[in-house]
């Protein structure tokens, strides 16, 4: 009685992925770069994307407790390697599509100066970071904060968001004076800069690459490899560079 | 077996619910009164207000107060100028939020046990010349005991249980505002299942002792009902 049911709604899902439907995972600091790509995909191959952004460290979390994910599009590289390596992507489809920027950012025009002298002001009550245990901005944060000698101040004053998104938004509302973020969500091509930002140097974190990787449950989604194959047109990289991405 | 840390979440918890169940037991108590006791056309309003934290998600509480206790919302503006900083990411950030949560679950039992005392004792109380403080404290509150205790239990409980909005509002620091919910969320997004058990079973075993305790404390009495 069970098993045709079931086999009905496997093959309407079936049905579904072949419509051109790709269910992808991206990292916070992605999400919006994401969705600008996602509307060149859309027009060069009718497939749709269905975006769930979050930290990297939590998406690796649910796929390997099987959420259908079919493809990642990750803030490190070691993430998408750890899953073809333990089978819960396609080995071989893992390739680096961007370098993160980490940027010191407050709401406020003028607050942070070019040095990030202001990371050891008093004026400053609370420093926004993403969880370091699962968003590799995050980690790159608390490699800043060491590297400057700051970590006894400036480790009573942070606030731990669970994505980047959320350290965004602690800063946005002004509600954390300073918080460590992606370059890609402060500098929105077509947009005003919001607030004032210290561009990171890149020799005081490690290499943020970011890497996408095909999931097994997009192996077989021709819609899934069409987003990655997309991901490394002269298209997509014209506007990863304008979000201040490195490639 | 836990970890300093995870002892820290622990007390923290505590503290909030237990500072939160005797706020809202000081707060509660006249609301519930006056909700049991009056006529007013306006008491569908006040009660409804007072159900909403059970209707909406989380995320419609811990947004606004995000807003509101922000540097532009009016009691971010209002605790900056009494000189406190702002409720954000603060201890009493979560009280205040915790407050507003679990405030069904403190008002609603009393306002049922008040609802329960007769009218008919109240007015032999008066006629006894019981001031209103007296025919309040003498007659009501011990008539209302096993609503109190349904408050105070569901109202504790329940700040335990919360999660959505000390995720939005709390900022996850250790010592202030990681409490035992966010904790296992973190160990639980960083595969961290060994450490998630230990805190999450201890979870359940505390609801199951709490609830039973409870249903145990108020099975109905016969000699104790009033007449």
């Amino acid at each position: 009685m069970r098993r045709p049911f079931i086999a009905a709604l496997l093959a309407l899902a079936a049905s579904f992925a072949h419509a051109g439907e790709v269910q992808v995972a991206v990292a916070a600091n992605f999400a919006g770069p994401l969705a600008r790509i996602g509307e060149g995909f859309t027009a060069a191959t009718g497939h749709m994307l269905k975006i769930s952004a979050g930290a990297t460290g939590k998406f690796y979390t649910q796929i390997i407790s099987g959420a259908p994910f079919e493809v990642l599009i990750a803030a490190d590289d070691e993430t998408p390697k750890r899953l073809a390596a333990e089978g819960h992507a396609v080995a071989g489809t893992n390739f680096t599509y961007a370098i993160g920027k980490l940027v010191l950012w407050s709401a406020r025009p003028g607050f942070v100066d070019h040095q990030g002298a202001v990371l050891a002001s008093d004026k400053v009550k609370h420093v926004a970071i993403a969880n370091p245990k699962v968003a590799p901005y995050g980690a790159a944060a608390m490699e800043v904060i060491k590297a400057r000698g700051l970590s006894d101040a400036v480790t009573p004053k942070l606030v731990t968001a669970e994505s980047i998104a959320q350290a965004h938004q602690f800063v946005a509302s002004g509600n954390a004076e300073l918080g460590f973020v992606a370059l890609s969500q402060v500098a929105v091509p077509g947009k005003p800069t919001p607030g004032s930002y210290w561009a990171v140097p890149a020799n005081l974190y490690g290499e943020i690459r970011q890497d996408a990787v095909l999931l097994k449950a997009g192996a077989d989604n021709p819609a899934a490899k069409a987003l990655l194959d997309y991901l490394k047109s002269e298209a997509a990289k014209k506007l990863i560079r304008e979000f201040g991405y490195g490639l | 077996m836990l970890s300093p840390a995870e002892w820290s979440a622990v007390r923290l918890t505590a503290e909030l619910a237990g500072l939160t169940t005797v706020l809202l037991l000081l707060v509660g108590t006249p609301m519930a009164w006056w909700l049991a006791r009056t006529s007013s056309p306006a008491k569908p309003v006040w009660a409804a207000l007072v159900a909403m934290p059970l209707v909406l998600p989380p995320t419609v509480i811990g947004f606004y107060l995000l807003l509101l206790m922000g540097p532009q919302g009016p009691v971010g503006q209002l605790t900056q100028s009494l000189g406190l900083g702002r409720l954000p990411f603060t201890f009493a950030g979560l009280v205040v939020a915790s407050v507003i949560y679990s405030l069904p679950f403190v008002v609603q039992p009393l306002q049922q046990a008040f609802e329960a005392v007769p009218e008919r004792t109240l007015e032999a109380a008066a006629t006894l010349r019981a001031s209103p403080w007296d025919r309040f404290f003498s007659v009501a509150v011990p008539l209302a005991r096993p609503g109190f205790v349904t408050a105070s239990v569901l109202g504790f409980a329940h700040t335990v249980g919360e999660f959505g909005v000390v995720l939005m509002i709390g900022g996850n620091i250790p010592d202030k505002t990681r409490v035992l919910s966010v904790a296992i969320y973190d160990h639980v997004e960083a595969t961290e299942f060994a450490q998630a058990h230990r805190l999450a079973a201890g979870m359940v075993v505390f609801a199951l002792v709490v609830l039973v305790t409870l249903y145990v404390s108020n099975r109905p009495r016969r000699e104790e009902r009033p007449a």
